[in-house]
């Protein structure tokens, strides 16, 4: 089969779609497929239509890739793509669209605020942030709407540094969230084809997000989590809800939060084009489950060719 | 990232509790079979490291233990940076990059290149093919020391060790000098290209700040004490002393020797490195360290990448003897000798062509591009932001209001296709977020104008979104009006800058 990686682009998270995009490769190469690397730019849709690939792997990040619109482009062009559908990944992209629409069915998040760059340029919106401080509580984490791999993420412990946590919130999008500190374990809940593979525990270790994320040897996890069973069992079942009610189709990965304390569960977010690094969650759960990374991404490719099942 | 910054990465302070995997562990992983693990199933009963030296064989395994176990320690202090990546969206064409660091090759005339490499490869092809001595080529020596001549330090050619571009003499210093733990001190902020180099050596960076006058040799002797009480002593001092990369200053004639008798005093070795030295504009050459000091305690690192080109990778060191023949057999386990290629193609350029003329002539494009980006910033820059004014060399350094982050402005400046380096890459101890090094070597008369009003207007529209968010007034300047005027402090801005500062032509420091 012949099958076009789709990777880098000009995303702020270029590097680490790069990192998927080598390793689906070398996979494919070795399931024996005709693999072509494409590196999203201005000539992407001449490119493809020149190349007439029998299948897209979506291994992009960030922008443009997550968000929807090569998505909605493949739809255009008639090729097959891995992953969700351009409108389910438009939701999971943009972290407000997705707690809202988790809200609507029911599935609990981590109380947030969204505000805009422009509410506080026109609209005097930091004079409601004594509001929101109050409402929401210090710690509270501050983060850009739409961005990925927790840039631009910070943790705030007073409200003196609300404002320059917002200004670097807003240096990766327009829209920031600043949204209650969940004390809790970090579970990351990988769904395939409708089925959730063995929960993983993260326990991060320093302060650099990004660093821990994807330097192989930084983050330590546990999977399958040491957890109870009831939680594991209340963990997936959520993790498939959200999975379902943002319309995603053949895979994601669910981030929830077990409050130390109460054991209550949140979903944190979805990511509708999960990373496949070798430090990525999701090929670590497909592992555990007895699913190697090859037979992974056959199975992607796989769900990606079957008949779309109706709108997303 | 250029060329010469591969990895500006900071990060130390690895406990010793974490250990590597034995090499029973490593053995284990290599010949197990992780994917058919019949363990692979069972859940293991505590937390277990992802993929370092604890973590139990019975645990299902993927791609990267298999190769992560077999890392070494000092790899761990290797890492992925969020501003490394965003580092690597700088090379778009459509950026105009002042994040390098770079000669401007395209003044070297194509034609000599051609003329000297041919007469090169006419009279000596089979030694240009052949290895090499690993202190060097004699035919290069006597150019190399004239090069230092022309900066008053005379030296005796045969004591030259001729390595690949400077850079190498910082790893063979290391090489030869560091164990894991041991102190080394350096400006803050430091060489960014070096940082990696210290990570990697597992070295304890100390950074001392700096003012207009460089090295604040004062905050030196109290860190020296500092670590005297605590019973450790640094293994060696790192200074650019001339042009400082990426602070644009120079240590003054004072603190030069200061810091060479401090050397003596308290027998410390100093890394002198000079790549710019010879590209000044302006003002009085300084002696370098090394001549100030003969030889006793100052290490020296020269380049020629700076005056002739980067690409031919020709750098060299100077230490005293024991030393040297250290960073010999180092250098040997390294790359047995540097490319006698370049090395006699330098030898043949400097016999058949002034080099100092080609320095004198890239020392004229340079500074007037430093005096258009000096105007630049002038005009472009909010109230509030200070930098310095390089008497030569390819840098300025712009210190910033301090409710600004330079890693999460690159990322805004990159949607406006413009780039710099944030200053925290220059430090190992998370300082210099607000901050930046700006490049004018590389780019052109007209890139600097465009690229530093674009970087004007991301601070400004940062400055004014952090004023509408914080309800304080609203700062003056930037890239909207013609330059800035009065020294208004913008809100929050406590004035504490690592290196001396200049706001629209007026000198305000921290000396």
């Amino acid at each position: 089969m012949r099958v076009a990686v789709l990777q880098g682009g000009r995303s702020l998270e270029r590097q680490v779609s790069l990192q998927t995009g080598q390793r689906v490769e070398e996979s494919l190469r070795r399931l024996g497929h005709e693999v072509h690397g494409v590196d999203i730019d201005h000539a992407f849709v001449r490119t493809l239509g020149d190349l007439r690939p029998d299948v897209a792997f979506v291994a992009l990040h960030g922008e443009d890739g997550e968000d929807g619109t090569v998505q909605e482009l493949l739809e255009v062009l008639g090729i097959p793509y891995t992953g969700s559908a351009p409108a389910a990944c438009e939701r999971c992209w943009d972290k407000v669209v997705a707690k809202r629409t988790l809200a609507g069915a029911g599935i609990a998040t981590p109380d947030a605020v969204s505000v805009s760059e422009s509410a506080f340029k026109q609209l005097g919106a930091a004079d409601a942030l004594v509001l929101v401080g109050e409402r929401i509580g210090f710690p509270l984490v501050v983060k850009p709407s739409r961005q990925g791999s927790a840039l631009g993420l910070r943790m705030v412990q007073r409200a003196e540094e609300v404002p320059a946590a917002l200004v670097a919130a807003l240096s990766y999008d327009d829209r920031v969230l600043l949204e209650h500190h969940v004390d809790g374990r970090d579970l990351s809940v990988s769904v395939l084809d409708d089925e959730t593979l063995p929960v993983v525990e993260v326990h991060p270790r320093g302060v650099d997000p990004y660093a821990e994320r994807y330097t192989i040897g930084e983050t330590t996890f546990t999977c399958p989590a040491d957890l109870d069973a009831a939680t594991i069992a209340a963990a997936e079942d959520l993790a498939l809800r959200a999975f379902h009610a943002l319309g995603c189709r053949g895979f994601a990965r669910v981030d929830l939060l077990a409050d130390r304390v109460t054991g209550e569960l949140t979903v944190l977010e979805v990511d509708a084009v999960p990373g496949l690094t070798h430090t990525s969650y999701l090929p670590v759960a497909a592992e555990a489950a007895g699913i190697g990374f090859d037979a992974l991404v056959a199975r992607l490719v796989e769900l990606a060719l079957q008949p779309a099942s109706a709108g997303a | 990232m250029t060329v010469e910054d591969q990895d500006p990465t900071p990060s130390q302070g690895v406990g010793d509790d974490e250990r590597r995997p034995t090499a029973a562990a490593a053995a284990a992983e290599r010949s197990g079979a992780p994917a058919a693990d019949p363990a692979a199933a069972t859940p293991p009963a505590r937390p277990v490291p992802a993929f370092d030296g604890h973590t139990p064989v019975q645990r299902p395994s993927g791609d990267l233990e298999r190769y992560a176990r077999l890392f070494s320690q000092r790899t761990r202090v290797m890492k992925t940076s969020a501003m490394r990546d965003l580092m690597a969206l700088t090379e778009r064409p459509e950026v105009i990059s002042l994040a390098g660091g770079l000669a401007d090759t395209t003044l070297f005339p194509a034609e000599d290149l051609a003329k000297v490499l041919s007469h090169m490869a006419a009279g000596d092809s089979a030694r240009a093919l052949q290895y090499g001595p690993t202190e060097g080529l004699a035919e290069i020596r006597p150019c190399l020391a004239e090069v230092m001549a022309a900066e008053g330090t005379i030296v005796d050619p045969d004591e030259i060790l001729v390595t690949s571009g400077g850079q190498q003499v910082i790893d063979l210093v290391c090489k030869t000098l560091v164990d894991p733990g041991d102190v080394v001190v350096t400006e803050g902020p430091t060489y960014p290209g070096a940082v990696p180099t210290f990570s990697a050596y597992e070295a304890n960076v100390v950074q001392i700040e700096m003012d207009e006058d460089g090295m604040r040799i004062d905050l030196l002797e109290e860190a020296l004490d500092r670590l005297a009480a605590e019973g450790r002593r640094p293994k060696f001092i790192y200074t650019i002393p001339t042009f400082q990369n990426p602070g644009g200053v120079t240590m003054s004639l004072e603190r030069r020797r200061r810091l060479v008798q401090i050397a003596h005093e308290q027998q410390i070795l100093v890394l002198e490195d000079n790549p710019y030295g010879l590209l000044r504009y302006e003002g009085e050459a300084l002696p370098t360290l090394l001549s100030l000091d003969g030889g006793r305690f100052v290490i020296y690192a020269g380049t020629l990448s700076k005056i002739l080109s980067p690409g031919i990778r020709v750098g060299w060191a100077l230490a005293p003897a024991p030393v040297r023949q250290k960073m010999v057999i180092g250098k040997a386990g390294s790359d047995l000798n540097s490319s006698s290629l370049s090395q006699l193609f330098v030898a043949y350029y400097f016999r058949e062509r002034d080099w100092r003329d080609y320095v004198r002539q890239q020392a004229t494009v340079y500074q007037a591009r430093r005096d258009v980006m000096l105007e630049a910033l002038t005009r472009h820059m909010p109230d509030g932001t200070t930098w310095t004014r390089p008497q030569g060399g390819l840098f300025v350094w712009l210190t910033l209001p301090e409710q600004i982050d330079t890693t999460d402005l690159l990322a805004r400046a990159l949607q406006h296709d413009v780039a710099f380096v944030p200053g925290r890459g220059a430090f190992l101890d998370g300082r210099g977020g607000n901050s930046m090094r700006v490049n004018f070597s590389g780019v052109t008369e007209d890139e600097i104008r465009e690229g530093v009003s674009r970087i004007g207007s991301v601070i400004a529209e940062q400055l004014e979104l952090y004023a509408s968010i914080a309800g304080t007034p609203r700062p003056r300047g930037g890239s909207t009006r013609g330059g800035s005027s009065d020294p208004v402090a913008s809100p929050g801005d406590t004035d504490r800058s690592i290196v001396p500062l200049r706001t629209a032509g007026r000198r305000r420091g921290t000396a």
